[in-house]
């Protein structure tokens, strides 16, 4: 009995780890997202080749009586791999051996498409070939022989045509039909061109006396022994076809080189599509491209279609975010209320856990509403227009065209513009614009620089010099960031370059599925970074800014308080003056307060003094929260904000123990630099380590981004002190 | 009168709406190799749909469809003009 339920857990073990494996293989541009989709829909599973910045996507799902899993393969171009992303791809093909390939072959690209299908069918792995774009042949008057195409690739077609939900549904049945009975795509061949060689050399030698066959002579011309030998030698114009013919044979057992496999890819293509006749009318593309890649209106239009993205993800999101913050915000209330008893725990889960993923999740309207963008402008071909049109100015540091989307992106936050580094061909620029892109003066600095901007630069300078203040922070995160790209390119992440290709695919309407699927997936992937990742950093940061606290050492802040308050207060101001001081004493008093003073005399070439430090410290999970922390240790309570003229009052009038003022207009501009060029942002360095995969690279980028800060700042002052 | 061969160019020469043959490609460029795989062996003809506003990348139509490279990652490659 129980053996024999043992032996059926085994069975059940081997059946889970014996679930076929469907990859999914193809161009980029092919429509390999809208045939991923279409099989798994809402099954999918987003995660990460390990070791690599390459994601997995991969679904199961059930086709007839059998589970099966649908891997995306990343497109690629070639089986010969240039890059990270292509190398990941090649070997999830060539090491795993998935049971069943499915190319998905664009009808209206055949010539180029077919050049990977050429070496994906040499693998030997049973291939079925999902036929898309067949709609885009027919709009040009072109068609399809469909059996002709099969009997050329030697493996099953079907196409995905017209209503494109019974085309799954039929690849479906293609796939299970390969599943039950498995046969290995052929490798393509050419004509093989010694025939003719071979047959030419038999007639001569017929001329010459010595009648030999067909398959003799093929023999022959690899036998040094064999009388033709002797024959070539004796007669010249057989041996000018013996030399031809030797030269045919080898060139026919050769591997394919990349011409062979376009001459082959030629010739299918020419005998599967049939082209219409006559005058080819302008496509809708070509006219379309006229305008939207002029080198006036289609920069023109790229400013406004950049400018609508933009405006939209700041219109939509924005009551999108107070609802959240509303929400968490309550939630927080009702959960503090319950846990009243428990003064630790409550503060643990309040203002550590709940606020700080309150803090991080705020930002998933931004991320949704900027993935509703990039699908679309990604499925409908502007992308790639775009990246065209940047291209020149943002490659020549090593960056290309593409960039332009996660670094205006990051202009606004920089999580979103980190995830959206994925439209980055490869892993290099995709790493490259992932470290710069929160260089990128975000929205959460706006809250920074008002304060200090409203304190120091407009009550002197004037609005004008306010609103340039302003302008210079913002244009700063991408003057330092352009540079720092050029070094990374020639130090961190050298190697063979690649060539920037880019494909400018057909416009086409947007598939919505494709569009709501990949703002789902990316959401996803967002909460649970901040469901794991995040959780832990706030709890950390809630502890070190809370312990250590008793009841005897806030009894004694408050009497010393006490002791040296102003005559003539009411009770209740009292009162609350008296909260005040506890709320600044027990943060001085904290391990993150102990942290900022023991930190003071590295901040001080700043003219940074131990408030400022352990204000900075507490705003290491979100760098907006410098504005409560120094609301909290210049003693006005967590309440303020950027607009609260006692913090700006407060702020210009603290001094150093001896009496000097301690913000010198050059502190502010050195604590804004500060600002915009470090990384206090937890939710940020969460979002790279799952997108890097690696704790290395949000390590270096706090690192780099923090050291480049500091020094700024502490330039910046000491000038600054020269100068005035 | 003989059709005069025409002389070889280079990309960095290519002109937006003129068509080109690819004569050879050779030299140390790495990038060439990619450029083989998507379709730009000898012998390939291909028309520069449009140059991009800054002048460079060049948006090619070869094989039936459009590609974008940069003029100086196809260092290597000698294009004959089509009249």
């Amino acid at each position: 009995m129980r053996s024999a339920s043992l032996s059926s857990t085994f069975r059940n073990v081997a059946v889970l780890t014996q679930v076929p494996v469907v990859a999914v293989v193809g161009n980029p541009n092919a429509g390999k997202t809208t045939v991923f989709n279409g099989l798994t829909g809402l099954r999918q599973k987003v995660g990460n080749y390990p070791g690599v910045t390459v994601e997995r996507a991969s679904g199961r799902i059930r086709i007839g009586e059998r589970e099966v899993e649908i891997l995306d393969i990343p497109g690629l171009y070639s089986v010969a791999p240039t890059s990270e992303d292509e190398r990941v791809a090649v070997e999830a093909m060539t090491v795993e051996r998935p049971d069943l390939i499915v190319y998905v072959l664009d009808a209206d690209n055949l010539e180029r498409n077919l050049f990977l299908f050429s070496q994906v069918a040499e693998l030997g792995i049973p291939t079925l070939v999902a036929l898309t774009m067949v709609d885009r042949v027919e709009s040009k008057g072109g068609s399809v022989d469909f059996a002709r195409l099969a009997n050329l690739l030697g493996v099953e077609v079907v196409p995905l045509v017209a209503h494109r939900e019974r085309g799954i549904s039929e690849l479906r049945n293609a796939i299970d039909r390969s599943l039950e009975n498995p046969r290995p795509a052929p490798a393509v061949r050419l004509p093989d061109p010694s025939e003719n060689a071979i047959a030419e050399l038999r007639e001569r030698l017929g001329r010459a006396g010595s009648d030999f066959r067909q398959a003799e002579v093929r023999e022959a011309l690899e036998d040094p022994e064999h009388p033709i030998h002797q024959l070539a030698e004796e007669f010249p114009e057989v041996h000018a076809a013996f030399v031809v013919a030797q030269d045919a044979l080898v060139e026919a057992s050769a591997p394919m080189d990349n011409a062979a496999r376009y001459r082959w890819s030629g010739m299918v293509r020419r005998a599967a599509i049939i082209e219409s006749e006559g005058q080819q009318r302008k496509s809708l593309t070509d006219r379309l491209d006229r305008v939207l890649t002029h080198r006036l209106f289609g920069l023109l239009i790229f400013v406004g279609m950049m400018y609508l993205v933009f405006q939209g993800i700041y219109t939509f999101s924005a009551p999108l975010m107070t609802l959240i913050e509303g929400a968490f915000a309550a939630f927080g209330d009702k959960v503090g209320g319950l846990l009243l008893g428990n003064e630790v725990l409550r503060s643990a889960v309040v203002d550590g856990l709940i606020a700080g993923v309150g803090g991080a999740v705020v930002f998933l309207p931004q991320i949704l509403i900027l993935f509703f963008f990039i699908a679309l402008l990604e499925g409908t071909g502007y992308l790639a227009r775009a990246a065209f049109l940047m291209d020149r100015l943002l490659g020549w540091c090593g960056l290309n065209g593409r960039a332009f989307i996660p670094l205006l992106s990051s202009f606004a936050c920089a999580i979103p513009g980190v995830m959206a580094a994925r439209v980055m061909p490869d892993a290099k620029s995709r790493l490259a614009t992932i470290l710069v892109a929160p260089l990128m003066s975000c929205s959460a600095r706006l809250p920074v620089y008002l304060v200090l901007i409203g304190a120091f630069v407009q009550p002197k300078y004037g609005a004008f010099w306010a609103g340039f203040a302003l302008f210079a922070m913002h244009l700063l995160g991408l003057m330092v960031a352009i540079p720092i790209v050029w070094v990374l390119n020639r130090s961190l992440l050298k190697g063979s370059r690649l060539p920037f290709v880019l494909e400018l695919p057909p416009y086409q309407w947007p598939r919505w599925k494709d569009v709501w699927l990949a703002m789902f997936y990316r959401g996803m992937v967002f909460l649970k970074t901040a469901g794991t990742i995040i959780v832990v950093m706030s709890l950390l940061i809630w502890g070190l800014s809370y312990f250590p606290r008793s009841a005897e050492a806030d009894a004694s802040y408050r009497a010393e308080y006490l002791q040296t308050a102003p005559a003539g207060l009411d009770q209740e101001e009292l009162d609350h003056r008296a909260e005040l001081h506890v709320d600044q004493e027990r943060l001085a008093a904290s391990y993150l307060g102990r942290f900022g003073k023991a930190i003071e005399p590295a901040f001080v070439p700043a003219g940074f003094d131990w408030r400022i430090t352990t204000a900075i410290l507490s705003a290491f999970p979100a760098r907006e929260v410098v504005v409560p922390a120094l609301g909290i240790i210049f003693n006005l309570g967590g309440e303020v904000d950027e607009k609260s003229p006692d913090l700006r009052k407060t702020l210009e009038s603290a001094t150093w123990p001896d009496g000097r003022p301690l913000f010198t207009l050059w502190t502010a501009i050195g604590l804004m630099v500060f600002f915009a060029l470090c990384c206090q942002c937890m939710a940020t360095l969460a979002v790279v380590k799952r997108e890097t995969n690696t704790w290395k690279w949000p390590a270096f980028m706090f690192t780099y981004m923090t050291t480049l800060a500091y020094v700024a700042a502490v330039l910046i002052h000491q000038i600054g002190v020269r100068f005035s | 009168m003989p059709a005069m061969a025409s002389p070889l160019q280079s990309f960095g020469s290519l002109r937006q709406g003129e068509r080109y043959r690819v004569v050879s490609i050779d030299g140390e460029n790495p990038c060439l190799k990619r450029f083989e795989e998507l379709g730009l062996t000898e012998g390939t003809e291909f028309r520069v749909v449009k140059v991009a506003p800054f002048g460079d990348p060049l948006e090619i139509d070869l094989r039936g469809y459009h590609l974008c490279l940069r003029r100086k990652d196809a260092v290597g490659v000698s294009v004959e003009h089509i009249p």
